[in-house]
C-alpha cells in the first residue's frame, strides 16, 4: 500500500487541494446516501473498479476518486449535487475522459460524476436544425443520427469517436473545420444544467438569442467548474455537397505559412487548414503510409468544400497561391476515399508518434498566424536545451498549435523536462501575442500558468464567477484557476477614500 | 432628463478613477456610447452620465490575422469604412438602432453594438455580435480595470468573459477596448426574392431553403401587401450562381422565385435593418426571439391585422409594429406568447408612458434571474453601473 501511495504522489506533478479527512472518514456513510439516489450499478466504490477512472487522456496525472456515481437522469444529477452541496463533498463531472488537460482528474476526496449512461439523443427538430441531447452522447453519433437527412453537427474534434457533447461543451472543443464552421460554442444553442445547489436553469433553447447575461456562452468552455451539463441543444448544419483536399508540400516553413497568409488574403475561409511539420509528417507517413511527401519541411492539408463549381473554383485558386509560394508537393485530392486518406496520415498523428515514443505530450496553445515560422524556430532551440524530440501538427488557418513533445517517462526526470518544455512553449505563446489554450482547456495541466496571461484583478474577476454558481467551491475543484481563493474573500470590495482622482476630467 | 454631471474620460485609466470614485461616493453612473439605444429602456435613475464617446480609435487592425482592436467609443461606421477598404468585414452584420427611431444614424459605437449583442441578418449563418469578440478591456463595477479573452480567434483560456460581456448592456463593467474577429467580405452576393407567400408558407420555404446544401446566409420574410421572402446567397462568384439556380430549382414547387443582383440585394437587407416597411408612429416596436420554425404564429396568435411583422433569420427574429392603442401593446401579453413558443420578448420602441405602466416580467425563471443577480454582485456590488437596467424587459 505504501509503495501504491508513493507511486501515486509521483503521478501528481501539479498540487491539488488537500482532501479532508473527516470526508475520507466517512466514505462508507457517502456510498450509502449515493446508493439511495443511484440504485443498482450506479455506485462503485471497489478500489480495484476505480482505476480506470483515476485519470482522462492527460495520463500523466492520476489521482483515484473517493468513488464513483454514474447517474442515469437529470432527477438524479439533481439529489447528488444537492446532496454533496449540504455535506460538503466535491464533485468532478466526467464524459468519456478524453481531456488534455486533466480536465476530469479526480479529487481524492470527491465523488467521480460520471455523465456515460445520459447517452440518448432526445430530440431530433430538422424544422428548426437542432439536436437535442443527453451529455454522454458522443460528438460522432450526433452527425450519424441526422447524416441520412443530409444533416451534421459541425465541431469535429480528433477524438470524436469516443468524446462526448457534455465534454465538448465544457471545454469548447474545436476540431480541424472550426476555422471555417466555429467551435462547440458557435454551435450550442440551449443546456439545462445542474448547480452545485440542485436547482436546474435552463439556457436558451432553440431561438438564436437569450435574454439576460449571456449565460450559455459562459457555461460552454467553463470546464465543468459552474454546473453540471445535463441537456445540450445542438445546432446542426446540412453537409456541403462536396469537400476537396489538397496536399503541398513546402521545403520552408516559412513559405508553407506565407501560403496560409495568401490563402486567407484572396478571401478564402477554407473548411481545413493543417500543418505538419518534418517530424511528424516521417511519423505519419511511417504509421500509415497515406502518401506524404518526406522530403519537405511542412505540410499543408487545405480542404474546401461547397458545390462541386466552387471547390473546382477556389482549388484553382489555392493551387495557384501554392505554386507562387514555392510549393514542391501539390496533389489534390482526386476522390472521396483520397481525400479521406490525406485527413487520415493528420487525425492519427498522435497514435503515430506514440509508436515513436514511449510517451507524449500533446501541447496546445495559440499565436497569431504570421509567429508560426518563429514559434517552430524557437521550438527547435528548446528541443536542444531540454534535451527532448518534439513534432508538430498545427490548425494552421488559426494559429493553434498542438507540438508533441516525446519522452519516456520511465527515465527519470524526464517527465519533468517534458512539463517545463510545455511551460516554454505556452509562455513564447502568450509573450507572441496568443494565448495558452486554444481548444483544450486549462484544466490542472495549465492552471499553474495561468498568471501568464491574467493578472490578480483579471482571475479575481472570473473567480468570483464561478463563487456565483458554486460559492462553496465543491464544483471540479483544483481546476483552471492557480491559487484557491474563498468567495468571502474574494467578495470583499476595496473602496479607494480620499482625494478626487484625475481633477481634471471633464466634469459638464 | 437633466442629469448633474456628465464624465467624459478620454482613457481608460480616467475611466477607472471615475468608477472608482463613484464607488467610493455610492454615486451610480449611466454608460453611454452614442446613445443610438438609449430610447430602447427606461430612462436610469443615475447620479451622473458615463460619455464613452472620447475613448475612440481603432488601435490595432491586421487584416492577415483577422483581427481587429479598437476602442469602446469608436463609431461603428469607422470601424466598418477601415475593414472595407481591405475587403474585409463584421460578419454579424452589426446595426445601428438610430433608424428604428427615426433618428439619423451614424453615432452607434463598437462598445454600444457589443453590450447590446447587435447581430443583424447574417446572424442566421455566421453568428452573433456574440461570437465574433475575442478579447475586451474594461473597468468593472469595483473600479477595476481588467481584461478577458485574448487577440486570437481560439482561446478558451479561462471563462469566456467576453461573451459574458456581449449583452451586459453595461451594467456588469464598462468596456473600454474590444477585439473582434473579421471576416472576408464575400465577393459575390445575389437575392432570390419569392413573392406573394402568406407569412406561415413563407416559413415554410425559408425552412426547405435552409435545409439544402445552398448555404444562405440570410433569410427574412417582409409582409403583405407587397409581401416578398429572401433568401441571400454570398460567397465566390461561380459558387453563387450555381447555388442560386439550384436553390431556385429545389423551391420552385413551393413559389417560382426571381434573383437579383448584387446592387439591389445590398439595398433590400439595408431595408430590412431600418424596418422601413413598419409604421413607426403611433405604433410600438416589439423584437421577438423564438425558434424559426415558429416565427409566423406570433402574429397569428395576437390580432392579426392589427399587427404588422417583417421576419428575419428565417423566421427566428420577428419585429413586430403593434399600434399603441392595442390592449396588448406594452403588457405581458406579447412576452407569454413568445415564451409558450420557446422564446422571449424585448420592447424596443415605446412611448414613454406606456414604459412607465410596465411591471417587471414576473414570470420568467427565478433560479435564472437570482444568478444574474448574483453575477451582477460579483462585477459590480454597488450596483454603480447603468442602476436598474432591466434586462430582461
Amino acid at each position: 500500500m505504501a509503495d501504491e501511495f508513493t507511486w501515486l504522489a509521483w503521478r501528481m506533478p501539479v498540487k491539488m487541494p488537500a482532501p479532508d479527512p473527516q470526508i475520507l472518514a466517512r466514505r462508507a456513510h457517502i456510498v450509502n446516501a449515493m446508493r439511495d439516489i443511484v440504485p443498482g450499478e450506479g455506485v462503485i466504490d471497489q478500489l480495484e473498479e476505480l482505476a480506470p477512472y483515476e485519470s482522462d487522456a492527460l495520463t500523466a496525472y492520476a489521482q483515484r476518486p473517493l468513488l464513483v456515481v454514474l447517474p442515469q437522469n437529470t432527477a438524479q444529477i439533481c439529489a447528488i449535487l444537492r446532496w454533496c452541496n449540504d455535506h460538503q463533498v466535491r464533485v468532478v463531472p466526467r464524459g468519456a475522459g478524453t481531456s488534455l488537460s486533466g480536465g476530469a482528474l479526480p479529487v481524492e476526496d470527491g465523488i467521480l460524476l460520471a455523465l456515460s449512461r445520459l447517452h440518448r439523443i432526445l430530440e431530433i427538430d430538422y424544422d428548426n436544425r437542432t439536436a437535442v441531447v443527453q451529455p454522454g452522447v458522443t460528438n460522432l453519433a450526433v452527425s450519424q443520427a441526422v447524416a441520412a437527412r443530409g444533416f451534421y453537427y459541425a465541431p469535429d474534434p480528433s477524438s470524436q469517436i469516443a468524446c462526448t457533447i457534455g465534454g465538448n461543451v465544457a471545454e469548447n472543443s474545436g476540431g480541424v473545420h472550426c476555422l471555417k464552421y466555429g467551435m462547440t460554442a458557435h454551435n450550442v444553442l440551449g443546456l439545462k444544467i445542474v448547480l452545485m445547489s440542485g436547482e436546474v436553469i435552463e439556457l436558451g433553447g432553440k431561438a438564436l438569442d437569450m435574454p439576460g447575461y449571456d449565460l450559455l456562452g459562459l457555461a460552454v468552455g467553463s470546464e465543468g467548474l459552474l454546473g453540471v451539463v445535463t441537456e445540450v441543444t445542438l445546432r446542426l448544419l446540412v453537409k456541403p455537397q462536396a469537400a476537396q483536399a489538397v496536399l503541398l508540400g513546402f521545403t520552408a516553413v516559412e513559405s508553407a505559412a506565407q501560403c496560409v497568409a495568401d490563402v486567407i488574403a484572396h478571401g478564402i475561409i477554407p473548411a481545413g487548414m493543417e500543418m505538419m511539420d518534418r517530424p511528424a509528417i516521417h511519423a505519419a507517413e511511417d504509421f500509415l503510409g497515406v502518401g506524404y511527401p518526406r522530403d519537405v519541411d511542412a505540410l499543408l492539408i487545405v480542404e474546401v468544400d461547397g458545390p462541386p463549381e466552387e471547390c473546382r473554383h477556389l482549388m484553382a485558386v489555392v493551387t495557384e497561391i501554392a505554386a507562387r509560394n514555392g510549393a514542391t508537393t501539390v496533389r489534390v485530392s482526386a476522390n472521396e476515399d483520397e481525400r479521406l486518406r490525406f485527413w487520415a496520415g493528420r487525425k492519427a498523428a498522435f497514435p503515430a508518434i506514440g509508436r515513436i515514443s514511449p510517451d507524449y505530450y500533446c501541447i496546445d496553445g495559440t499565436i497569431p498566424r504570421r509567429c508560426l515560422p518563429e514559434m517552430l524556430g524557437r521550438m527547435t532551440g528548446m528541443s536542444r536545451r531540454h534535451g527532448l524530440r518534439v513534432a508538430n501538427v498545427f490548425h494552421a488557418g488559426d494559429g493553434n498549435l498542438h507540438p508533441l513533445i516525446l519522452y519516456d517517462a520511465n527515465v527519470p526526470g524526464e517527465l519533468d523536462r517534458a512539463e517545463a518544455f510545455a511551460a516554454e512553449i505556452l509562455r513564447t505563446c502568450v509573450a507572441m501575442g496568443g494565448v495558452l489554450t486554444g481548444e483544450h482547456g486549462v484544466g490542472v495541466e495549465k492552471r499553474d500558468l495561468m498568471g501568464e496571461m491574467f493578472n490578480e484583478v483579471d482571475l479575481a474577476h472570473q473567480e468570483r464567477i464561478k463563487c456565483a454558481f458554486d460559492p462553496a467551491m465543491l464544483l471540479n475543484p483544483g481546476k483552471v484557476f492557480p491559487n484557491l481563493h474563498r468567495c468571502a474573500e474574494l467578495g470583499r470590495m476595496h473602496v479607494h477614500h480620499g482625494v478626487v482622482a484625475f481633477p481634471e476630467i471633464p466634469r459638464f | 432628463m437633466s442629469q448633474p454631471i456628465r464624465y467624459a474620460p478620454a482613457t481608460a485609466t480616467e475611466v477607472a478613477h471615475i468608477v472608482a470614485e463613484a464607488v467610493a461616493d455610492k454615486r451610480s453612473l449611466e454608460v453611454c456610447g452614442g446613445g443610438s439605444k438609449r430610447l430602447m429602456r427606461m430612462p436610469l435613475a443615475s447620479a451622473a452620465l458615463l460619455d464613452m464617446s472620447a475613448i475612440a480609435g481603432i488601435t490595432d487592425y491586421d487584416p492577415d490575422e483577422l483581427v481587429v482592436t479598437a476602442r469602446a467609443g469608436t463609431p461603428l461606421v469607422e470601424i466598418e469604412a477601415a475593414l472595407a477598404e481591405r475587403q474585409q468585414m463584421l460578419a454579424f452584420e452589426p446595426f445601428d438602432h438610430a433608424p428604428l427611431f427615426g433618428n439619423t444614424p451614424g453615432r452607434a459605437t463598437l462598445g454600444g453594438i457589443i453590450a447590446a449583442n447587435v447581430s443583424g441578418s447574417r446572424r442566421l449563418s455566421i453568428g452573433a455580435a456574440r461570437d465574433h469578440i475575442l478579447g475586451f478591456a474594461a473597468v468593472s463595477g469595483r473600479g477595476e480595470a481588467l481584461k478577458g479573452g485574448g487577440a486570437v480567434v481560439k482561446n478558451v483560456t479561462g471563462f469566456d468573459l467576453p461573451k459574458l460581456m456581449a449583452g451586459s448592456w453595461g451594467t456588469l463593467a464598462v468596456l473600454t477596448s474590444i477585439t473582434l474577429r473579421v471576416l472576408p467580405r464575400p465577393r459575390a452576393e445575389t437575392t432570390l426574392l419569392f413573392k406573394g407567400l402568406p407569412d406561415e408558407a413563407a416559413h415554410r420555404l425559408m425552412s426547405t431553403a435552409m435545409a439544402t446544401p445552398a448555404a444562405v446566409s440570410a433569410a427574412a420574410h417582409m409582409p403583405s401587401p407587397s409581401a416578398v421572402t429572401a433568401l441571400r446567397l454570398e460567397g465566390f462568384g461561380p459558387s453563387v450562381d450555381v447555388r442560386g439556380r439550384e436553390l431556385l430549382r429545389v423551391l420552385q414547387p413551393l413559389c417560382t422565385g426571381d434573383t437579383i443582383a448584387a446592387e439591389q440585394s445590398r439595398a433590400f437587407w439595408q431595408r430590412v435593418r431600418t424596418l422601413d416597411v413598419l409604421p413607426r408612429t403611433n405604433h410600438v416596436l416589439w423584437r421577438i426571439s423564438v425558434p424559426p420554425a415558429r416565427g409566423w404564429q406570433v402574429k397569428s396568435l395576437l390580432a392579426p391585422g392589427d399587427v404588422q411583422c417583417v421576419y428575419d433569420w428565417a423566421g427566428a427574429l420577428v419585429w413586430a409594429a403593434v399600434p399603441e392603442d392595442a390592449p396588448y401593446a406594452g403588457g405581458g401579453r406579447i412576452p407569454a406568447i413568445a415564451r409558450s413558443l420557446g422564446g422571449h420578448a424585448l420592447l424596443i420602441r415605446a412611448p414613454l408612458a406606456l414604459r412607465e405602466s410596465r411591471t417587471a416580467d414576473a414570470d420568467g425563471d427565478h433560479g435564472l434571474k437570482r444568478l444574474h443577480q448574483r453575477l451582477k454582485a460579483a462585477f459590480d456590488p454597488r450596483e454603480i453601473l447603468n442602476p436598474g437596467l432591466d434586462l430582461f424587459t
